[in-house]
């Protein structure tokens, strides 16, 4: 892991929609090849910080360096060059219905690149092979499982062999023999792709089985209330809120 | 950038060295050469030495795994693979990759299509048969025990279908009515017949054109609205939802809305026949026909008869409209498309039954001479 370089870096970054301010001057770092994981409760603002960072909406305040590149203001080429060096697997997958899984993967490989058809067609075969899907290419979506849908969204996330993937909830709605199944893959990924994950999740195995280092939002604060290795977090960590998260305890008020 | 090199040995190799990055980017330029390297020599076995590789990626990983399979009767094989990049083409096998090992059903043949469209349409007019069932059902227990309608839903339905439909259906009756007169008039009045324009609008606007150009403009807003609004609900599990409370979802949304458009159309095709006769009107003032004669003419010409001829009809139109609009919402499939489906069929076929129903009126008050 090469701590010299982030290939992420949020800075001074607020983030909302309109009036409302969710997360308040955030800074942080991720570095190449790690699982970065954003945590905190519901409500906290993981996914407007994702959000942020793929500059799906523009921060109130502050920007974001991909690669060493400003993505908030960025003219639109250069917008999309910086895209095409991250994939995003969104919460419910959202694989187009229309198409089938092969489709779907193909779909950035034939826009963004001059390789022959059936090249395409062996990379987004490779793609679905690698999340264990090969022999559901020719399935519409909505003829497979929740699990699927998201392994497949991380196949087509993958198809331009991008160096960062962002991943929204991997674990959301998924039992937990498919949510282990699910961390494994990302690991492996992770272990020979060498891919940097930014995961957001609030699943407590899920954190432990992957992350390198976590941040952890809270509601209160608008902003990070702890960093670092999360089995070290959930031992040392003197936050109260730190400590209730990891432990599982209730809020009193929610008692 | 990439590079190929193809070199012959004397022992009977032929030998593919591949240098530089292997990426998505570079790999198109040396695809095909690669492999007319291949079936230029079937006999000869090669190698492929990737020592020069730089950068591999996922699409340098697929050009080596499409080499090695590539079906010739002598043999590829890799060698000289980077570590990291050994790691990564260790993923996969290369026989596993060569089919699509869940290829796309080719297109059925055509009276396999045929037979299947028919079935489709079979099915399609019983479901409609037994919505009608339904409806049927619903709205005269609806009659009978009027506190298991859901009013606020229908008021705020009527809302929607009525107040909210105004503006359009004002804007178009006056045009039609204004239009009308002025095309009938000028070649009327060489004859020096215009004050039988009246006539002309009174009658076509009460009798027809009032009632069937309110339930176009209807079956366009509302019922492609109802589809949407209820194919939505359809894709988002809300209709199931309802279905496990117990609750039928004929009487929980259908229901309301044939009350809503069926209150609301008749009133919006008096204001409609109102609006075409003032268009109307205010052309024959161009034409020195004063209001004054102009409405005595109307009295004179449309009977009671007439006006109830194009009443009646309000509310069997009010009935397909909405119908219509609520059952393609309920059959609205799964997927993006569907809701954008559902509401197209809405507006289509809600059209061609009105179209049909409007004949059919005609026919029988022309047997009936009415």
């Amino acid at each position: 892991m090469d701590r010299s370089e982030p290939v992420i870096r949020v800075e001074n970054l607020s983030a909302g929609y309109d009036e409302t301010v969710i997360l308040h001057d955030i800074n942080f770092e991720v570095y190449a090849g790690e699982v970065f994981v954003i945590l905190g409760g519901s409500g906290c603002g993981k996914s407007t910080l994702l959000k942020h960072m793929i500059s799906l909406h523009p921060p109130l305040a502050g920007r974001v360096l991909i690669n060493g590149s400003d993505l908030t203001s960025a003219d639109d080429d250069e917008r999309r060059r910086i895209m095409r060096g991250f994939g995003v697997m969104y919460q419910s997958g959202a694989l187009f219905g229309s198409m089938t899984l092969l489709e779907n993967v193909r779909l950035a490989l034939e826009e963004y690149t001059e390789l022959p058809p059936q090249a395409i067609d062996l990379i987004a075969r490779m793609k679905l092979e690698l999340v264990g899907l090969d022999q559901f290419t020719g399935h519409l979506p909505n003829e497979i499982s929740g699990g699927m849908q998201k392994r497949a969204a991380i196949a087509r996330a993958m198809a331009l062999d991008p160096g960062i993937l962002f991943l929204d909830e991997p674990s959301a709605g998924l039992d937990p023999i498919t949510s282990a199944a699910l961390d494994a893959l990302i690991r492996r990924l992770q272990k020979t792709l060498g891919v940097t994950f930014v995961v957001v999740t609030h699943e407590l195995a899920s954190i432990f089985a992957i992350a390198d280092r976590v941040i952890m939002l809270d509601k209160s604060t608008q902003g990070i209330i702890a960093e670092g290795d999360p089995h070290v977090l959930r031992d040392t960590s003197d936050n109260p809120r730190v400590r209730q998260f990891f432990n599982r305890q209730p809020d009193l008020a929610a008692a | 950038m990439a590079a190929l090199a193809i070199n012959d040995t004397p022992d009977g190799r032929r030998v593919l060295a591949l240098s530089g990055r292997l990426d998505a980017s570079s790999i198109p330029a040396l695809w095909d050469d690669a492999h007319r390297a291949l079936s230029d020599a079937p006999e000869r076995p090669v190698t492929v030495d990737a020592g020069g590789v730089d950068y591999c990626d996922g699409a340098g990983i697929a050009l080596l795994i499409d080499l090695v399979a590539h079906p010739r009767p002598a043999p590829v094989d890799v060698a000289n693979l980077k570590p990291a990049h050994e790691v990564l083409y260790r993923q996969f096998d290369p026989a596993r990759l060569e089919h699509d090992l869940d290829p796309e059903p080719k297109r059925a043949p055509v009276i396999e299509e045929i037979g299947r469209a028919s079935i489709r349409l079979g099915r399609d007019i019983r479901g409609q048969v037994s919505f009608i069932g339904e409806v049927v059902a619903a709205l005269a227990n609806a009659i009978v025990n009027p506190a298991s309608v859901r009013w606020r839903d229908v008021w705020r339905i009527c809302e929607r279908v009525g107040a909210d439909g105004l503006p359009i259906i004002a804007l178009i009756s006056f045009l039609l009515g204004l239009i009308l007169a002025f095309q009938s008039a000028v070649p009327m009045k060489r004859f020096g017949a215009e004050i039988f324009v009246a006539d002309l609008i009174g009658l076509s606007m009460v009798r027809e054109l009032g009632p069937l150009m309110t339930a176009i403009l209807l079956a366009g807003r509302t019922g492609a609205a109802f589809a949407a609004e209820i194919g939505t609900m359809h894709v988002n599990q809300e209709v199931d939802a309802l279905t496990t409370m117990g609750l039928d979802p004929v009487r929980f949304l259908v229901t309301p809305r044939i009350i809503a458009t069926l209150l609301m159309m008749p009133l919006l095709t008096l204001f409609s026949i109102l609006v075409g006769m003032a268009g109307g009107a205010l052309t024959m003032q161009s034409f020195a026909v004063p209001l004054v004669t102009f409405l005595k003419e109307v009295d004179s010409a449309v009977t009671p008869t007439d006006f109830m001829a194009g009443f009646v009809k309000t509310f069997v139109f009010a009935i397909l409209i909405a119908g219509v609009g609520c059952l393609r919402g309920l059959e609205t499939a799964a997927g993006a498309s569907a809701v954008g489906d559902s509401a197209t069929r809405a507006v289509v076929s809600g059209i061609i039954l009105l179209v049909v129903v409007d004949g059919i009126f005609a026919v029988v008050y022309f047997v009936l001479d009415i």
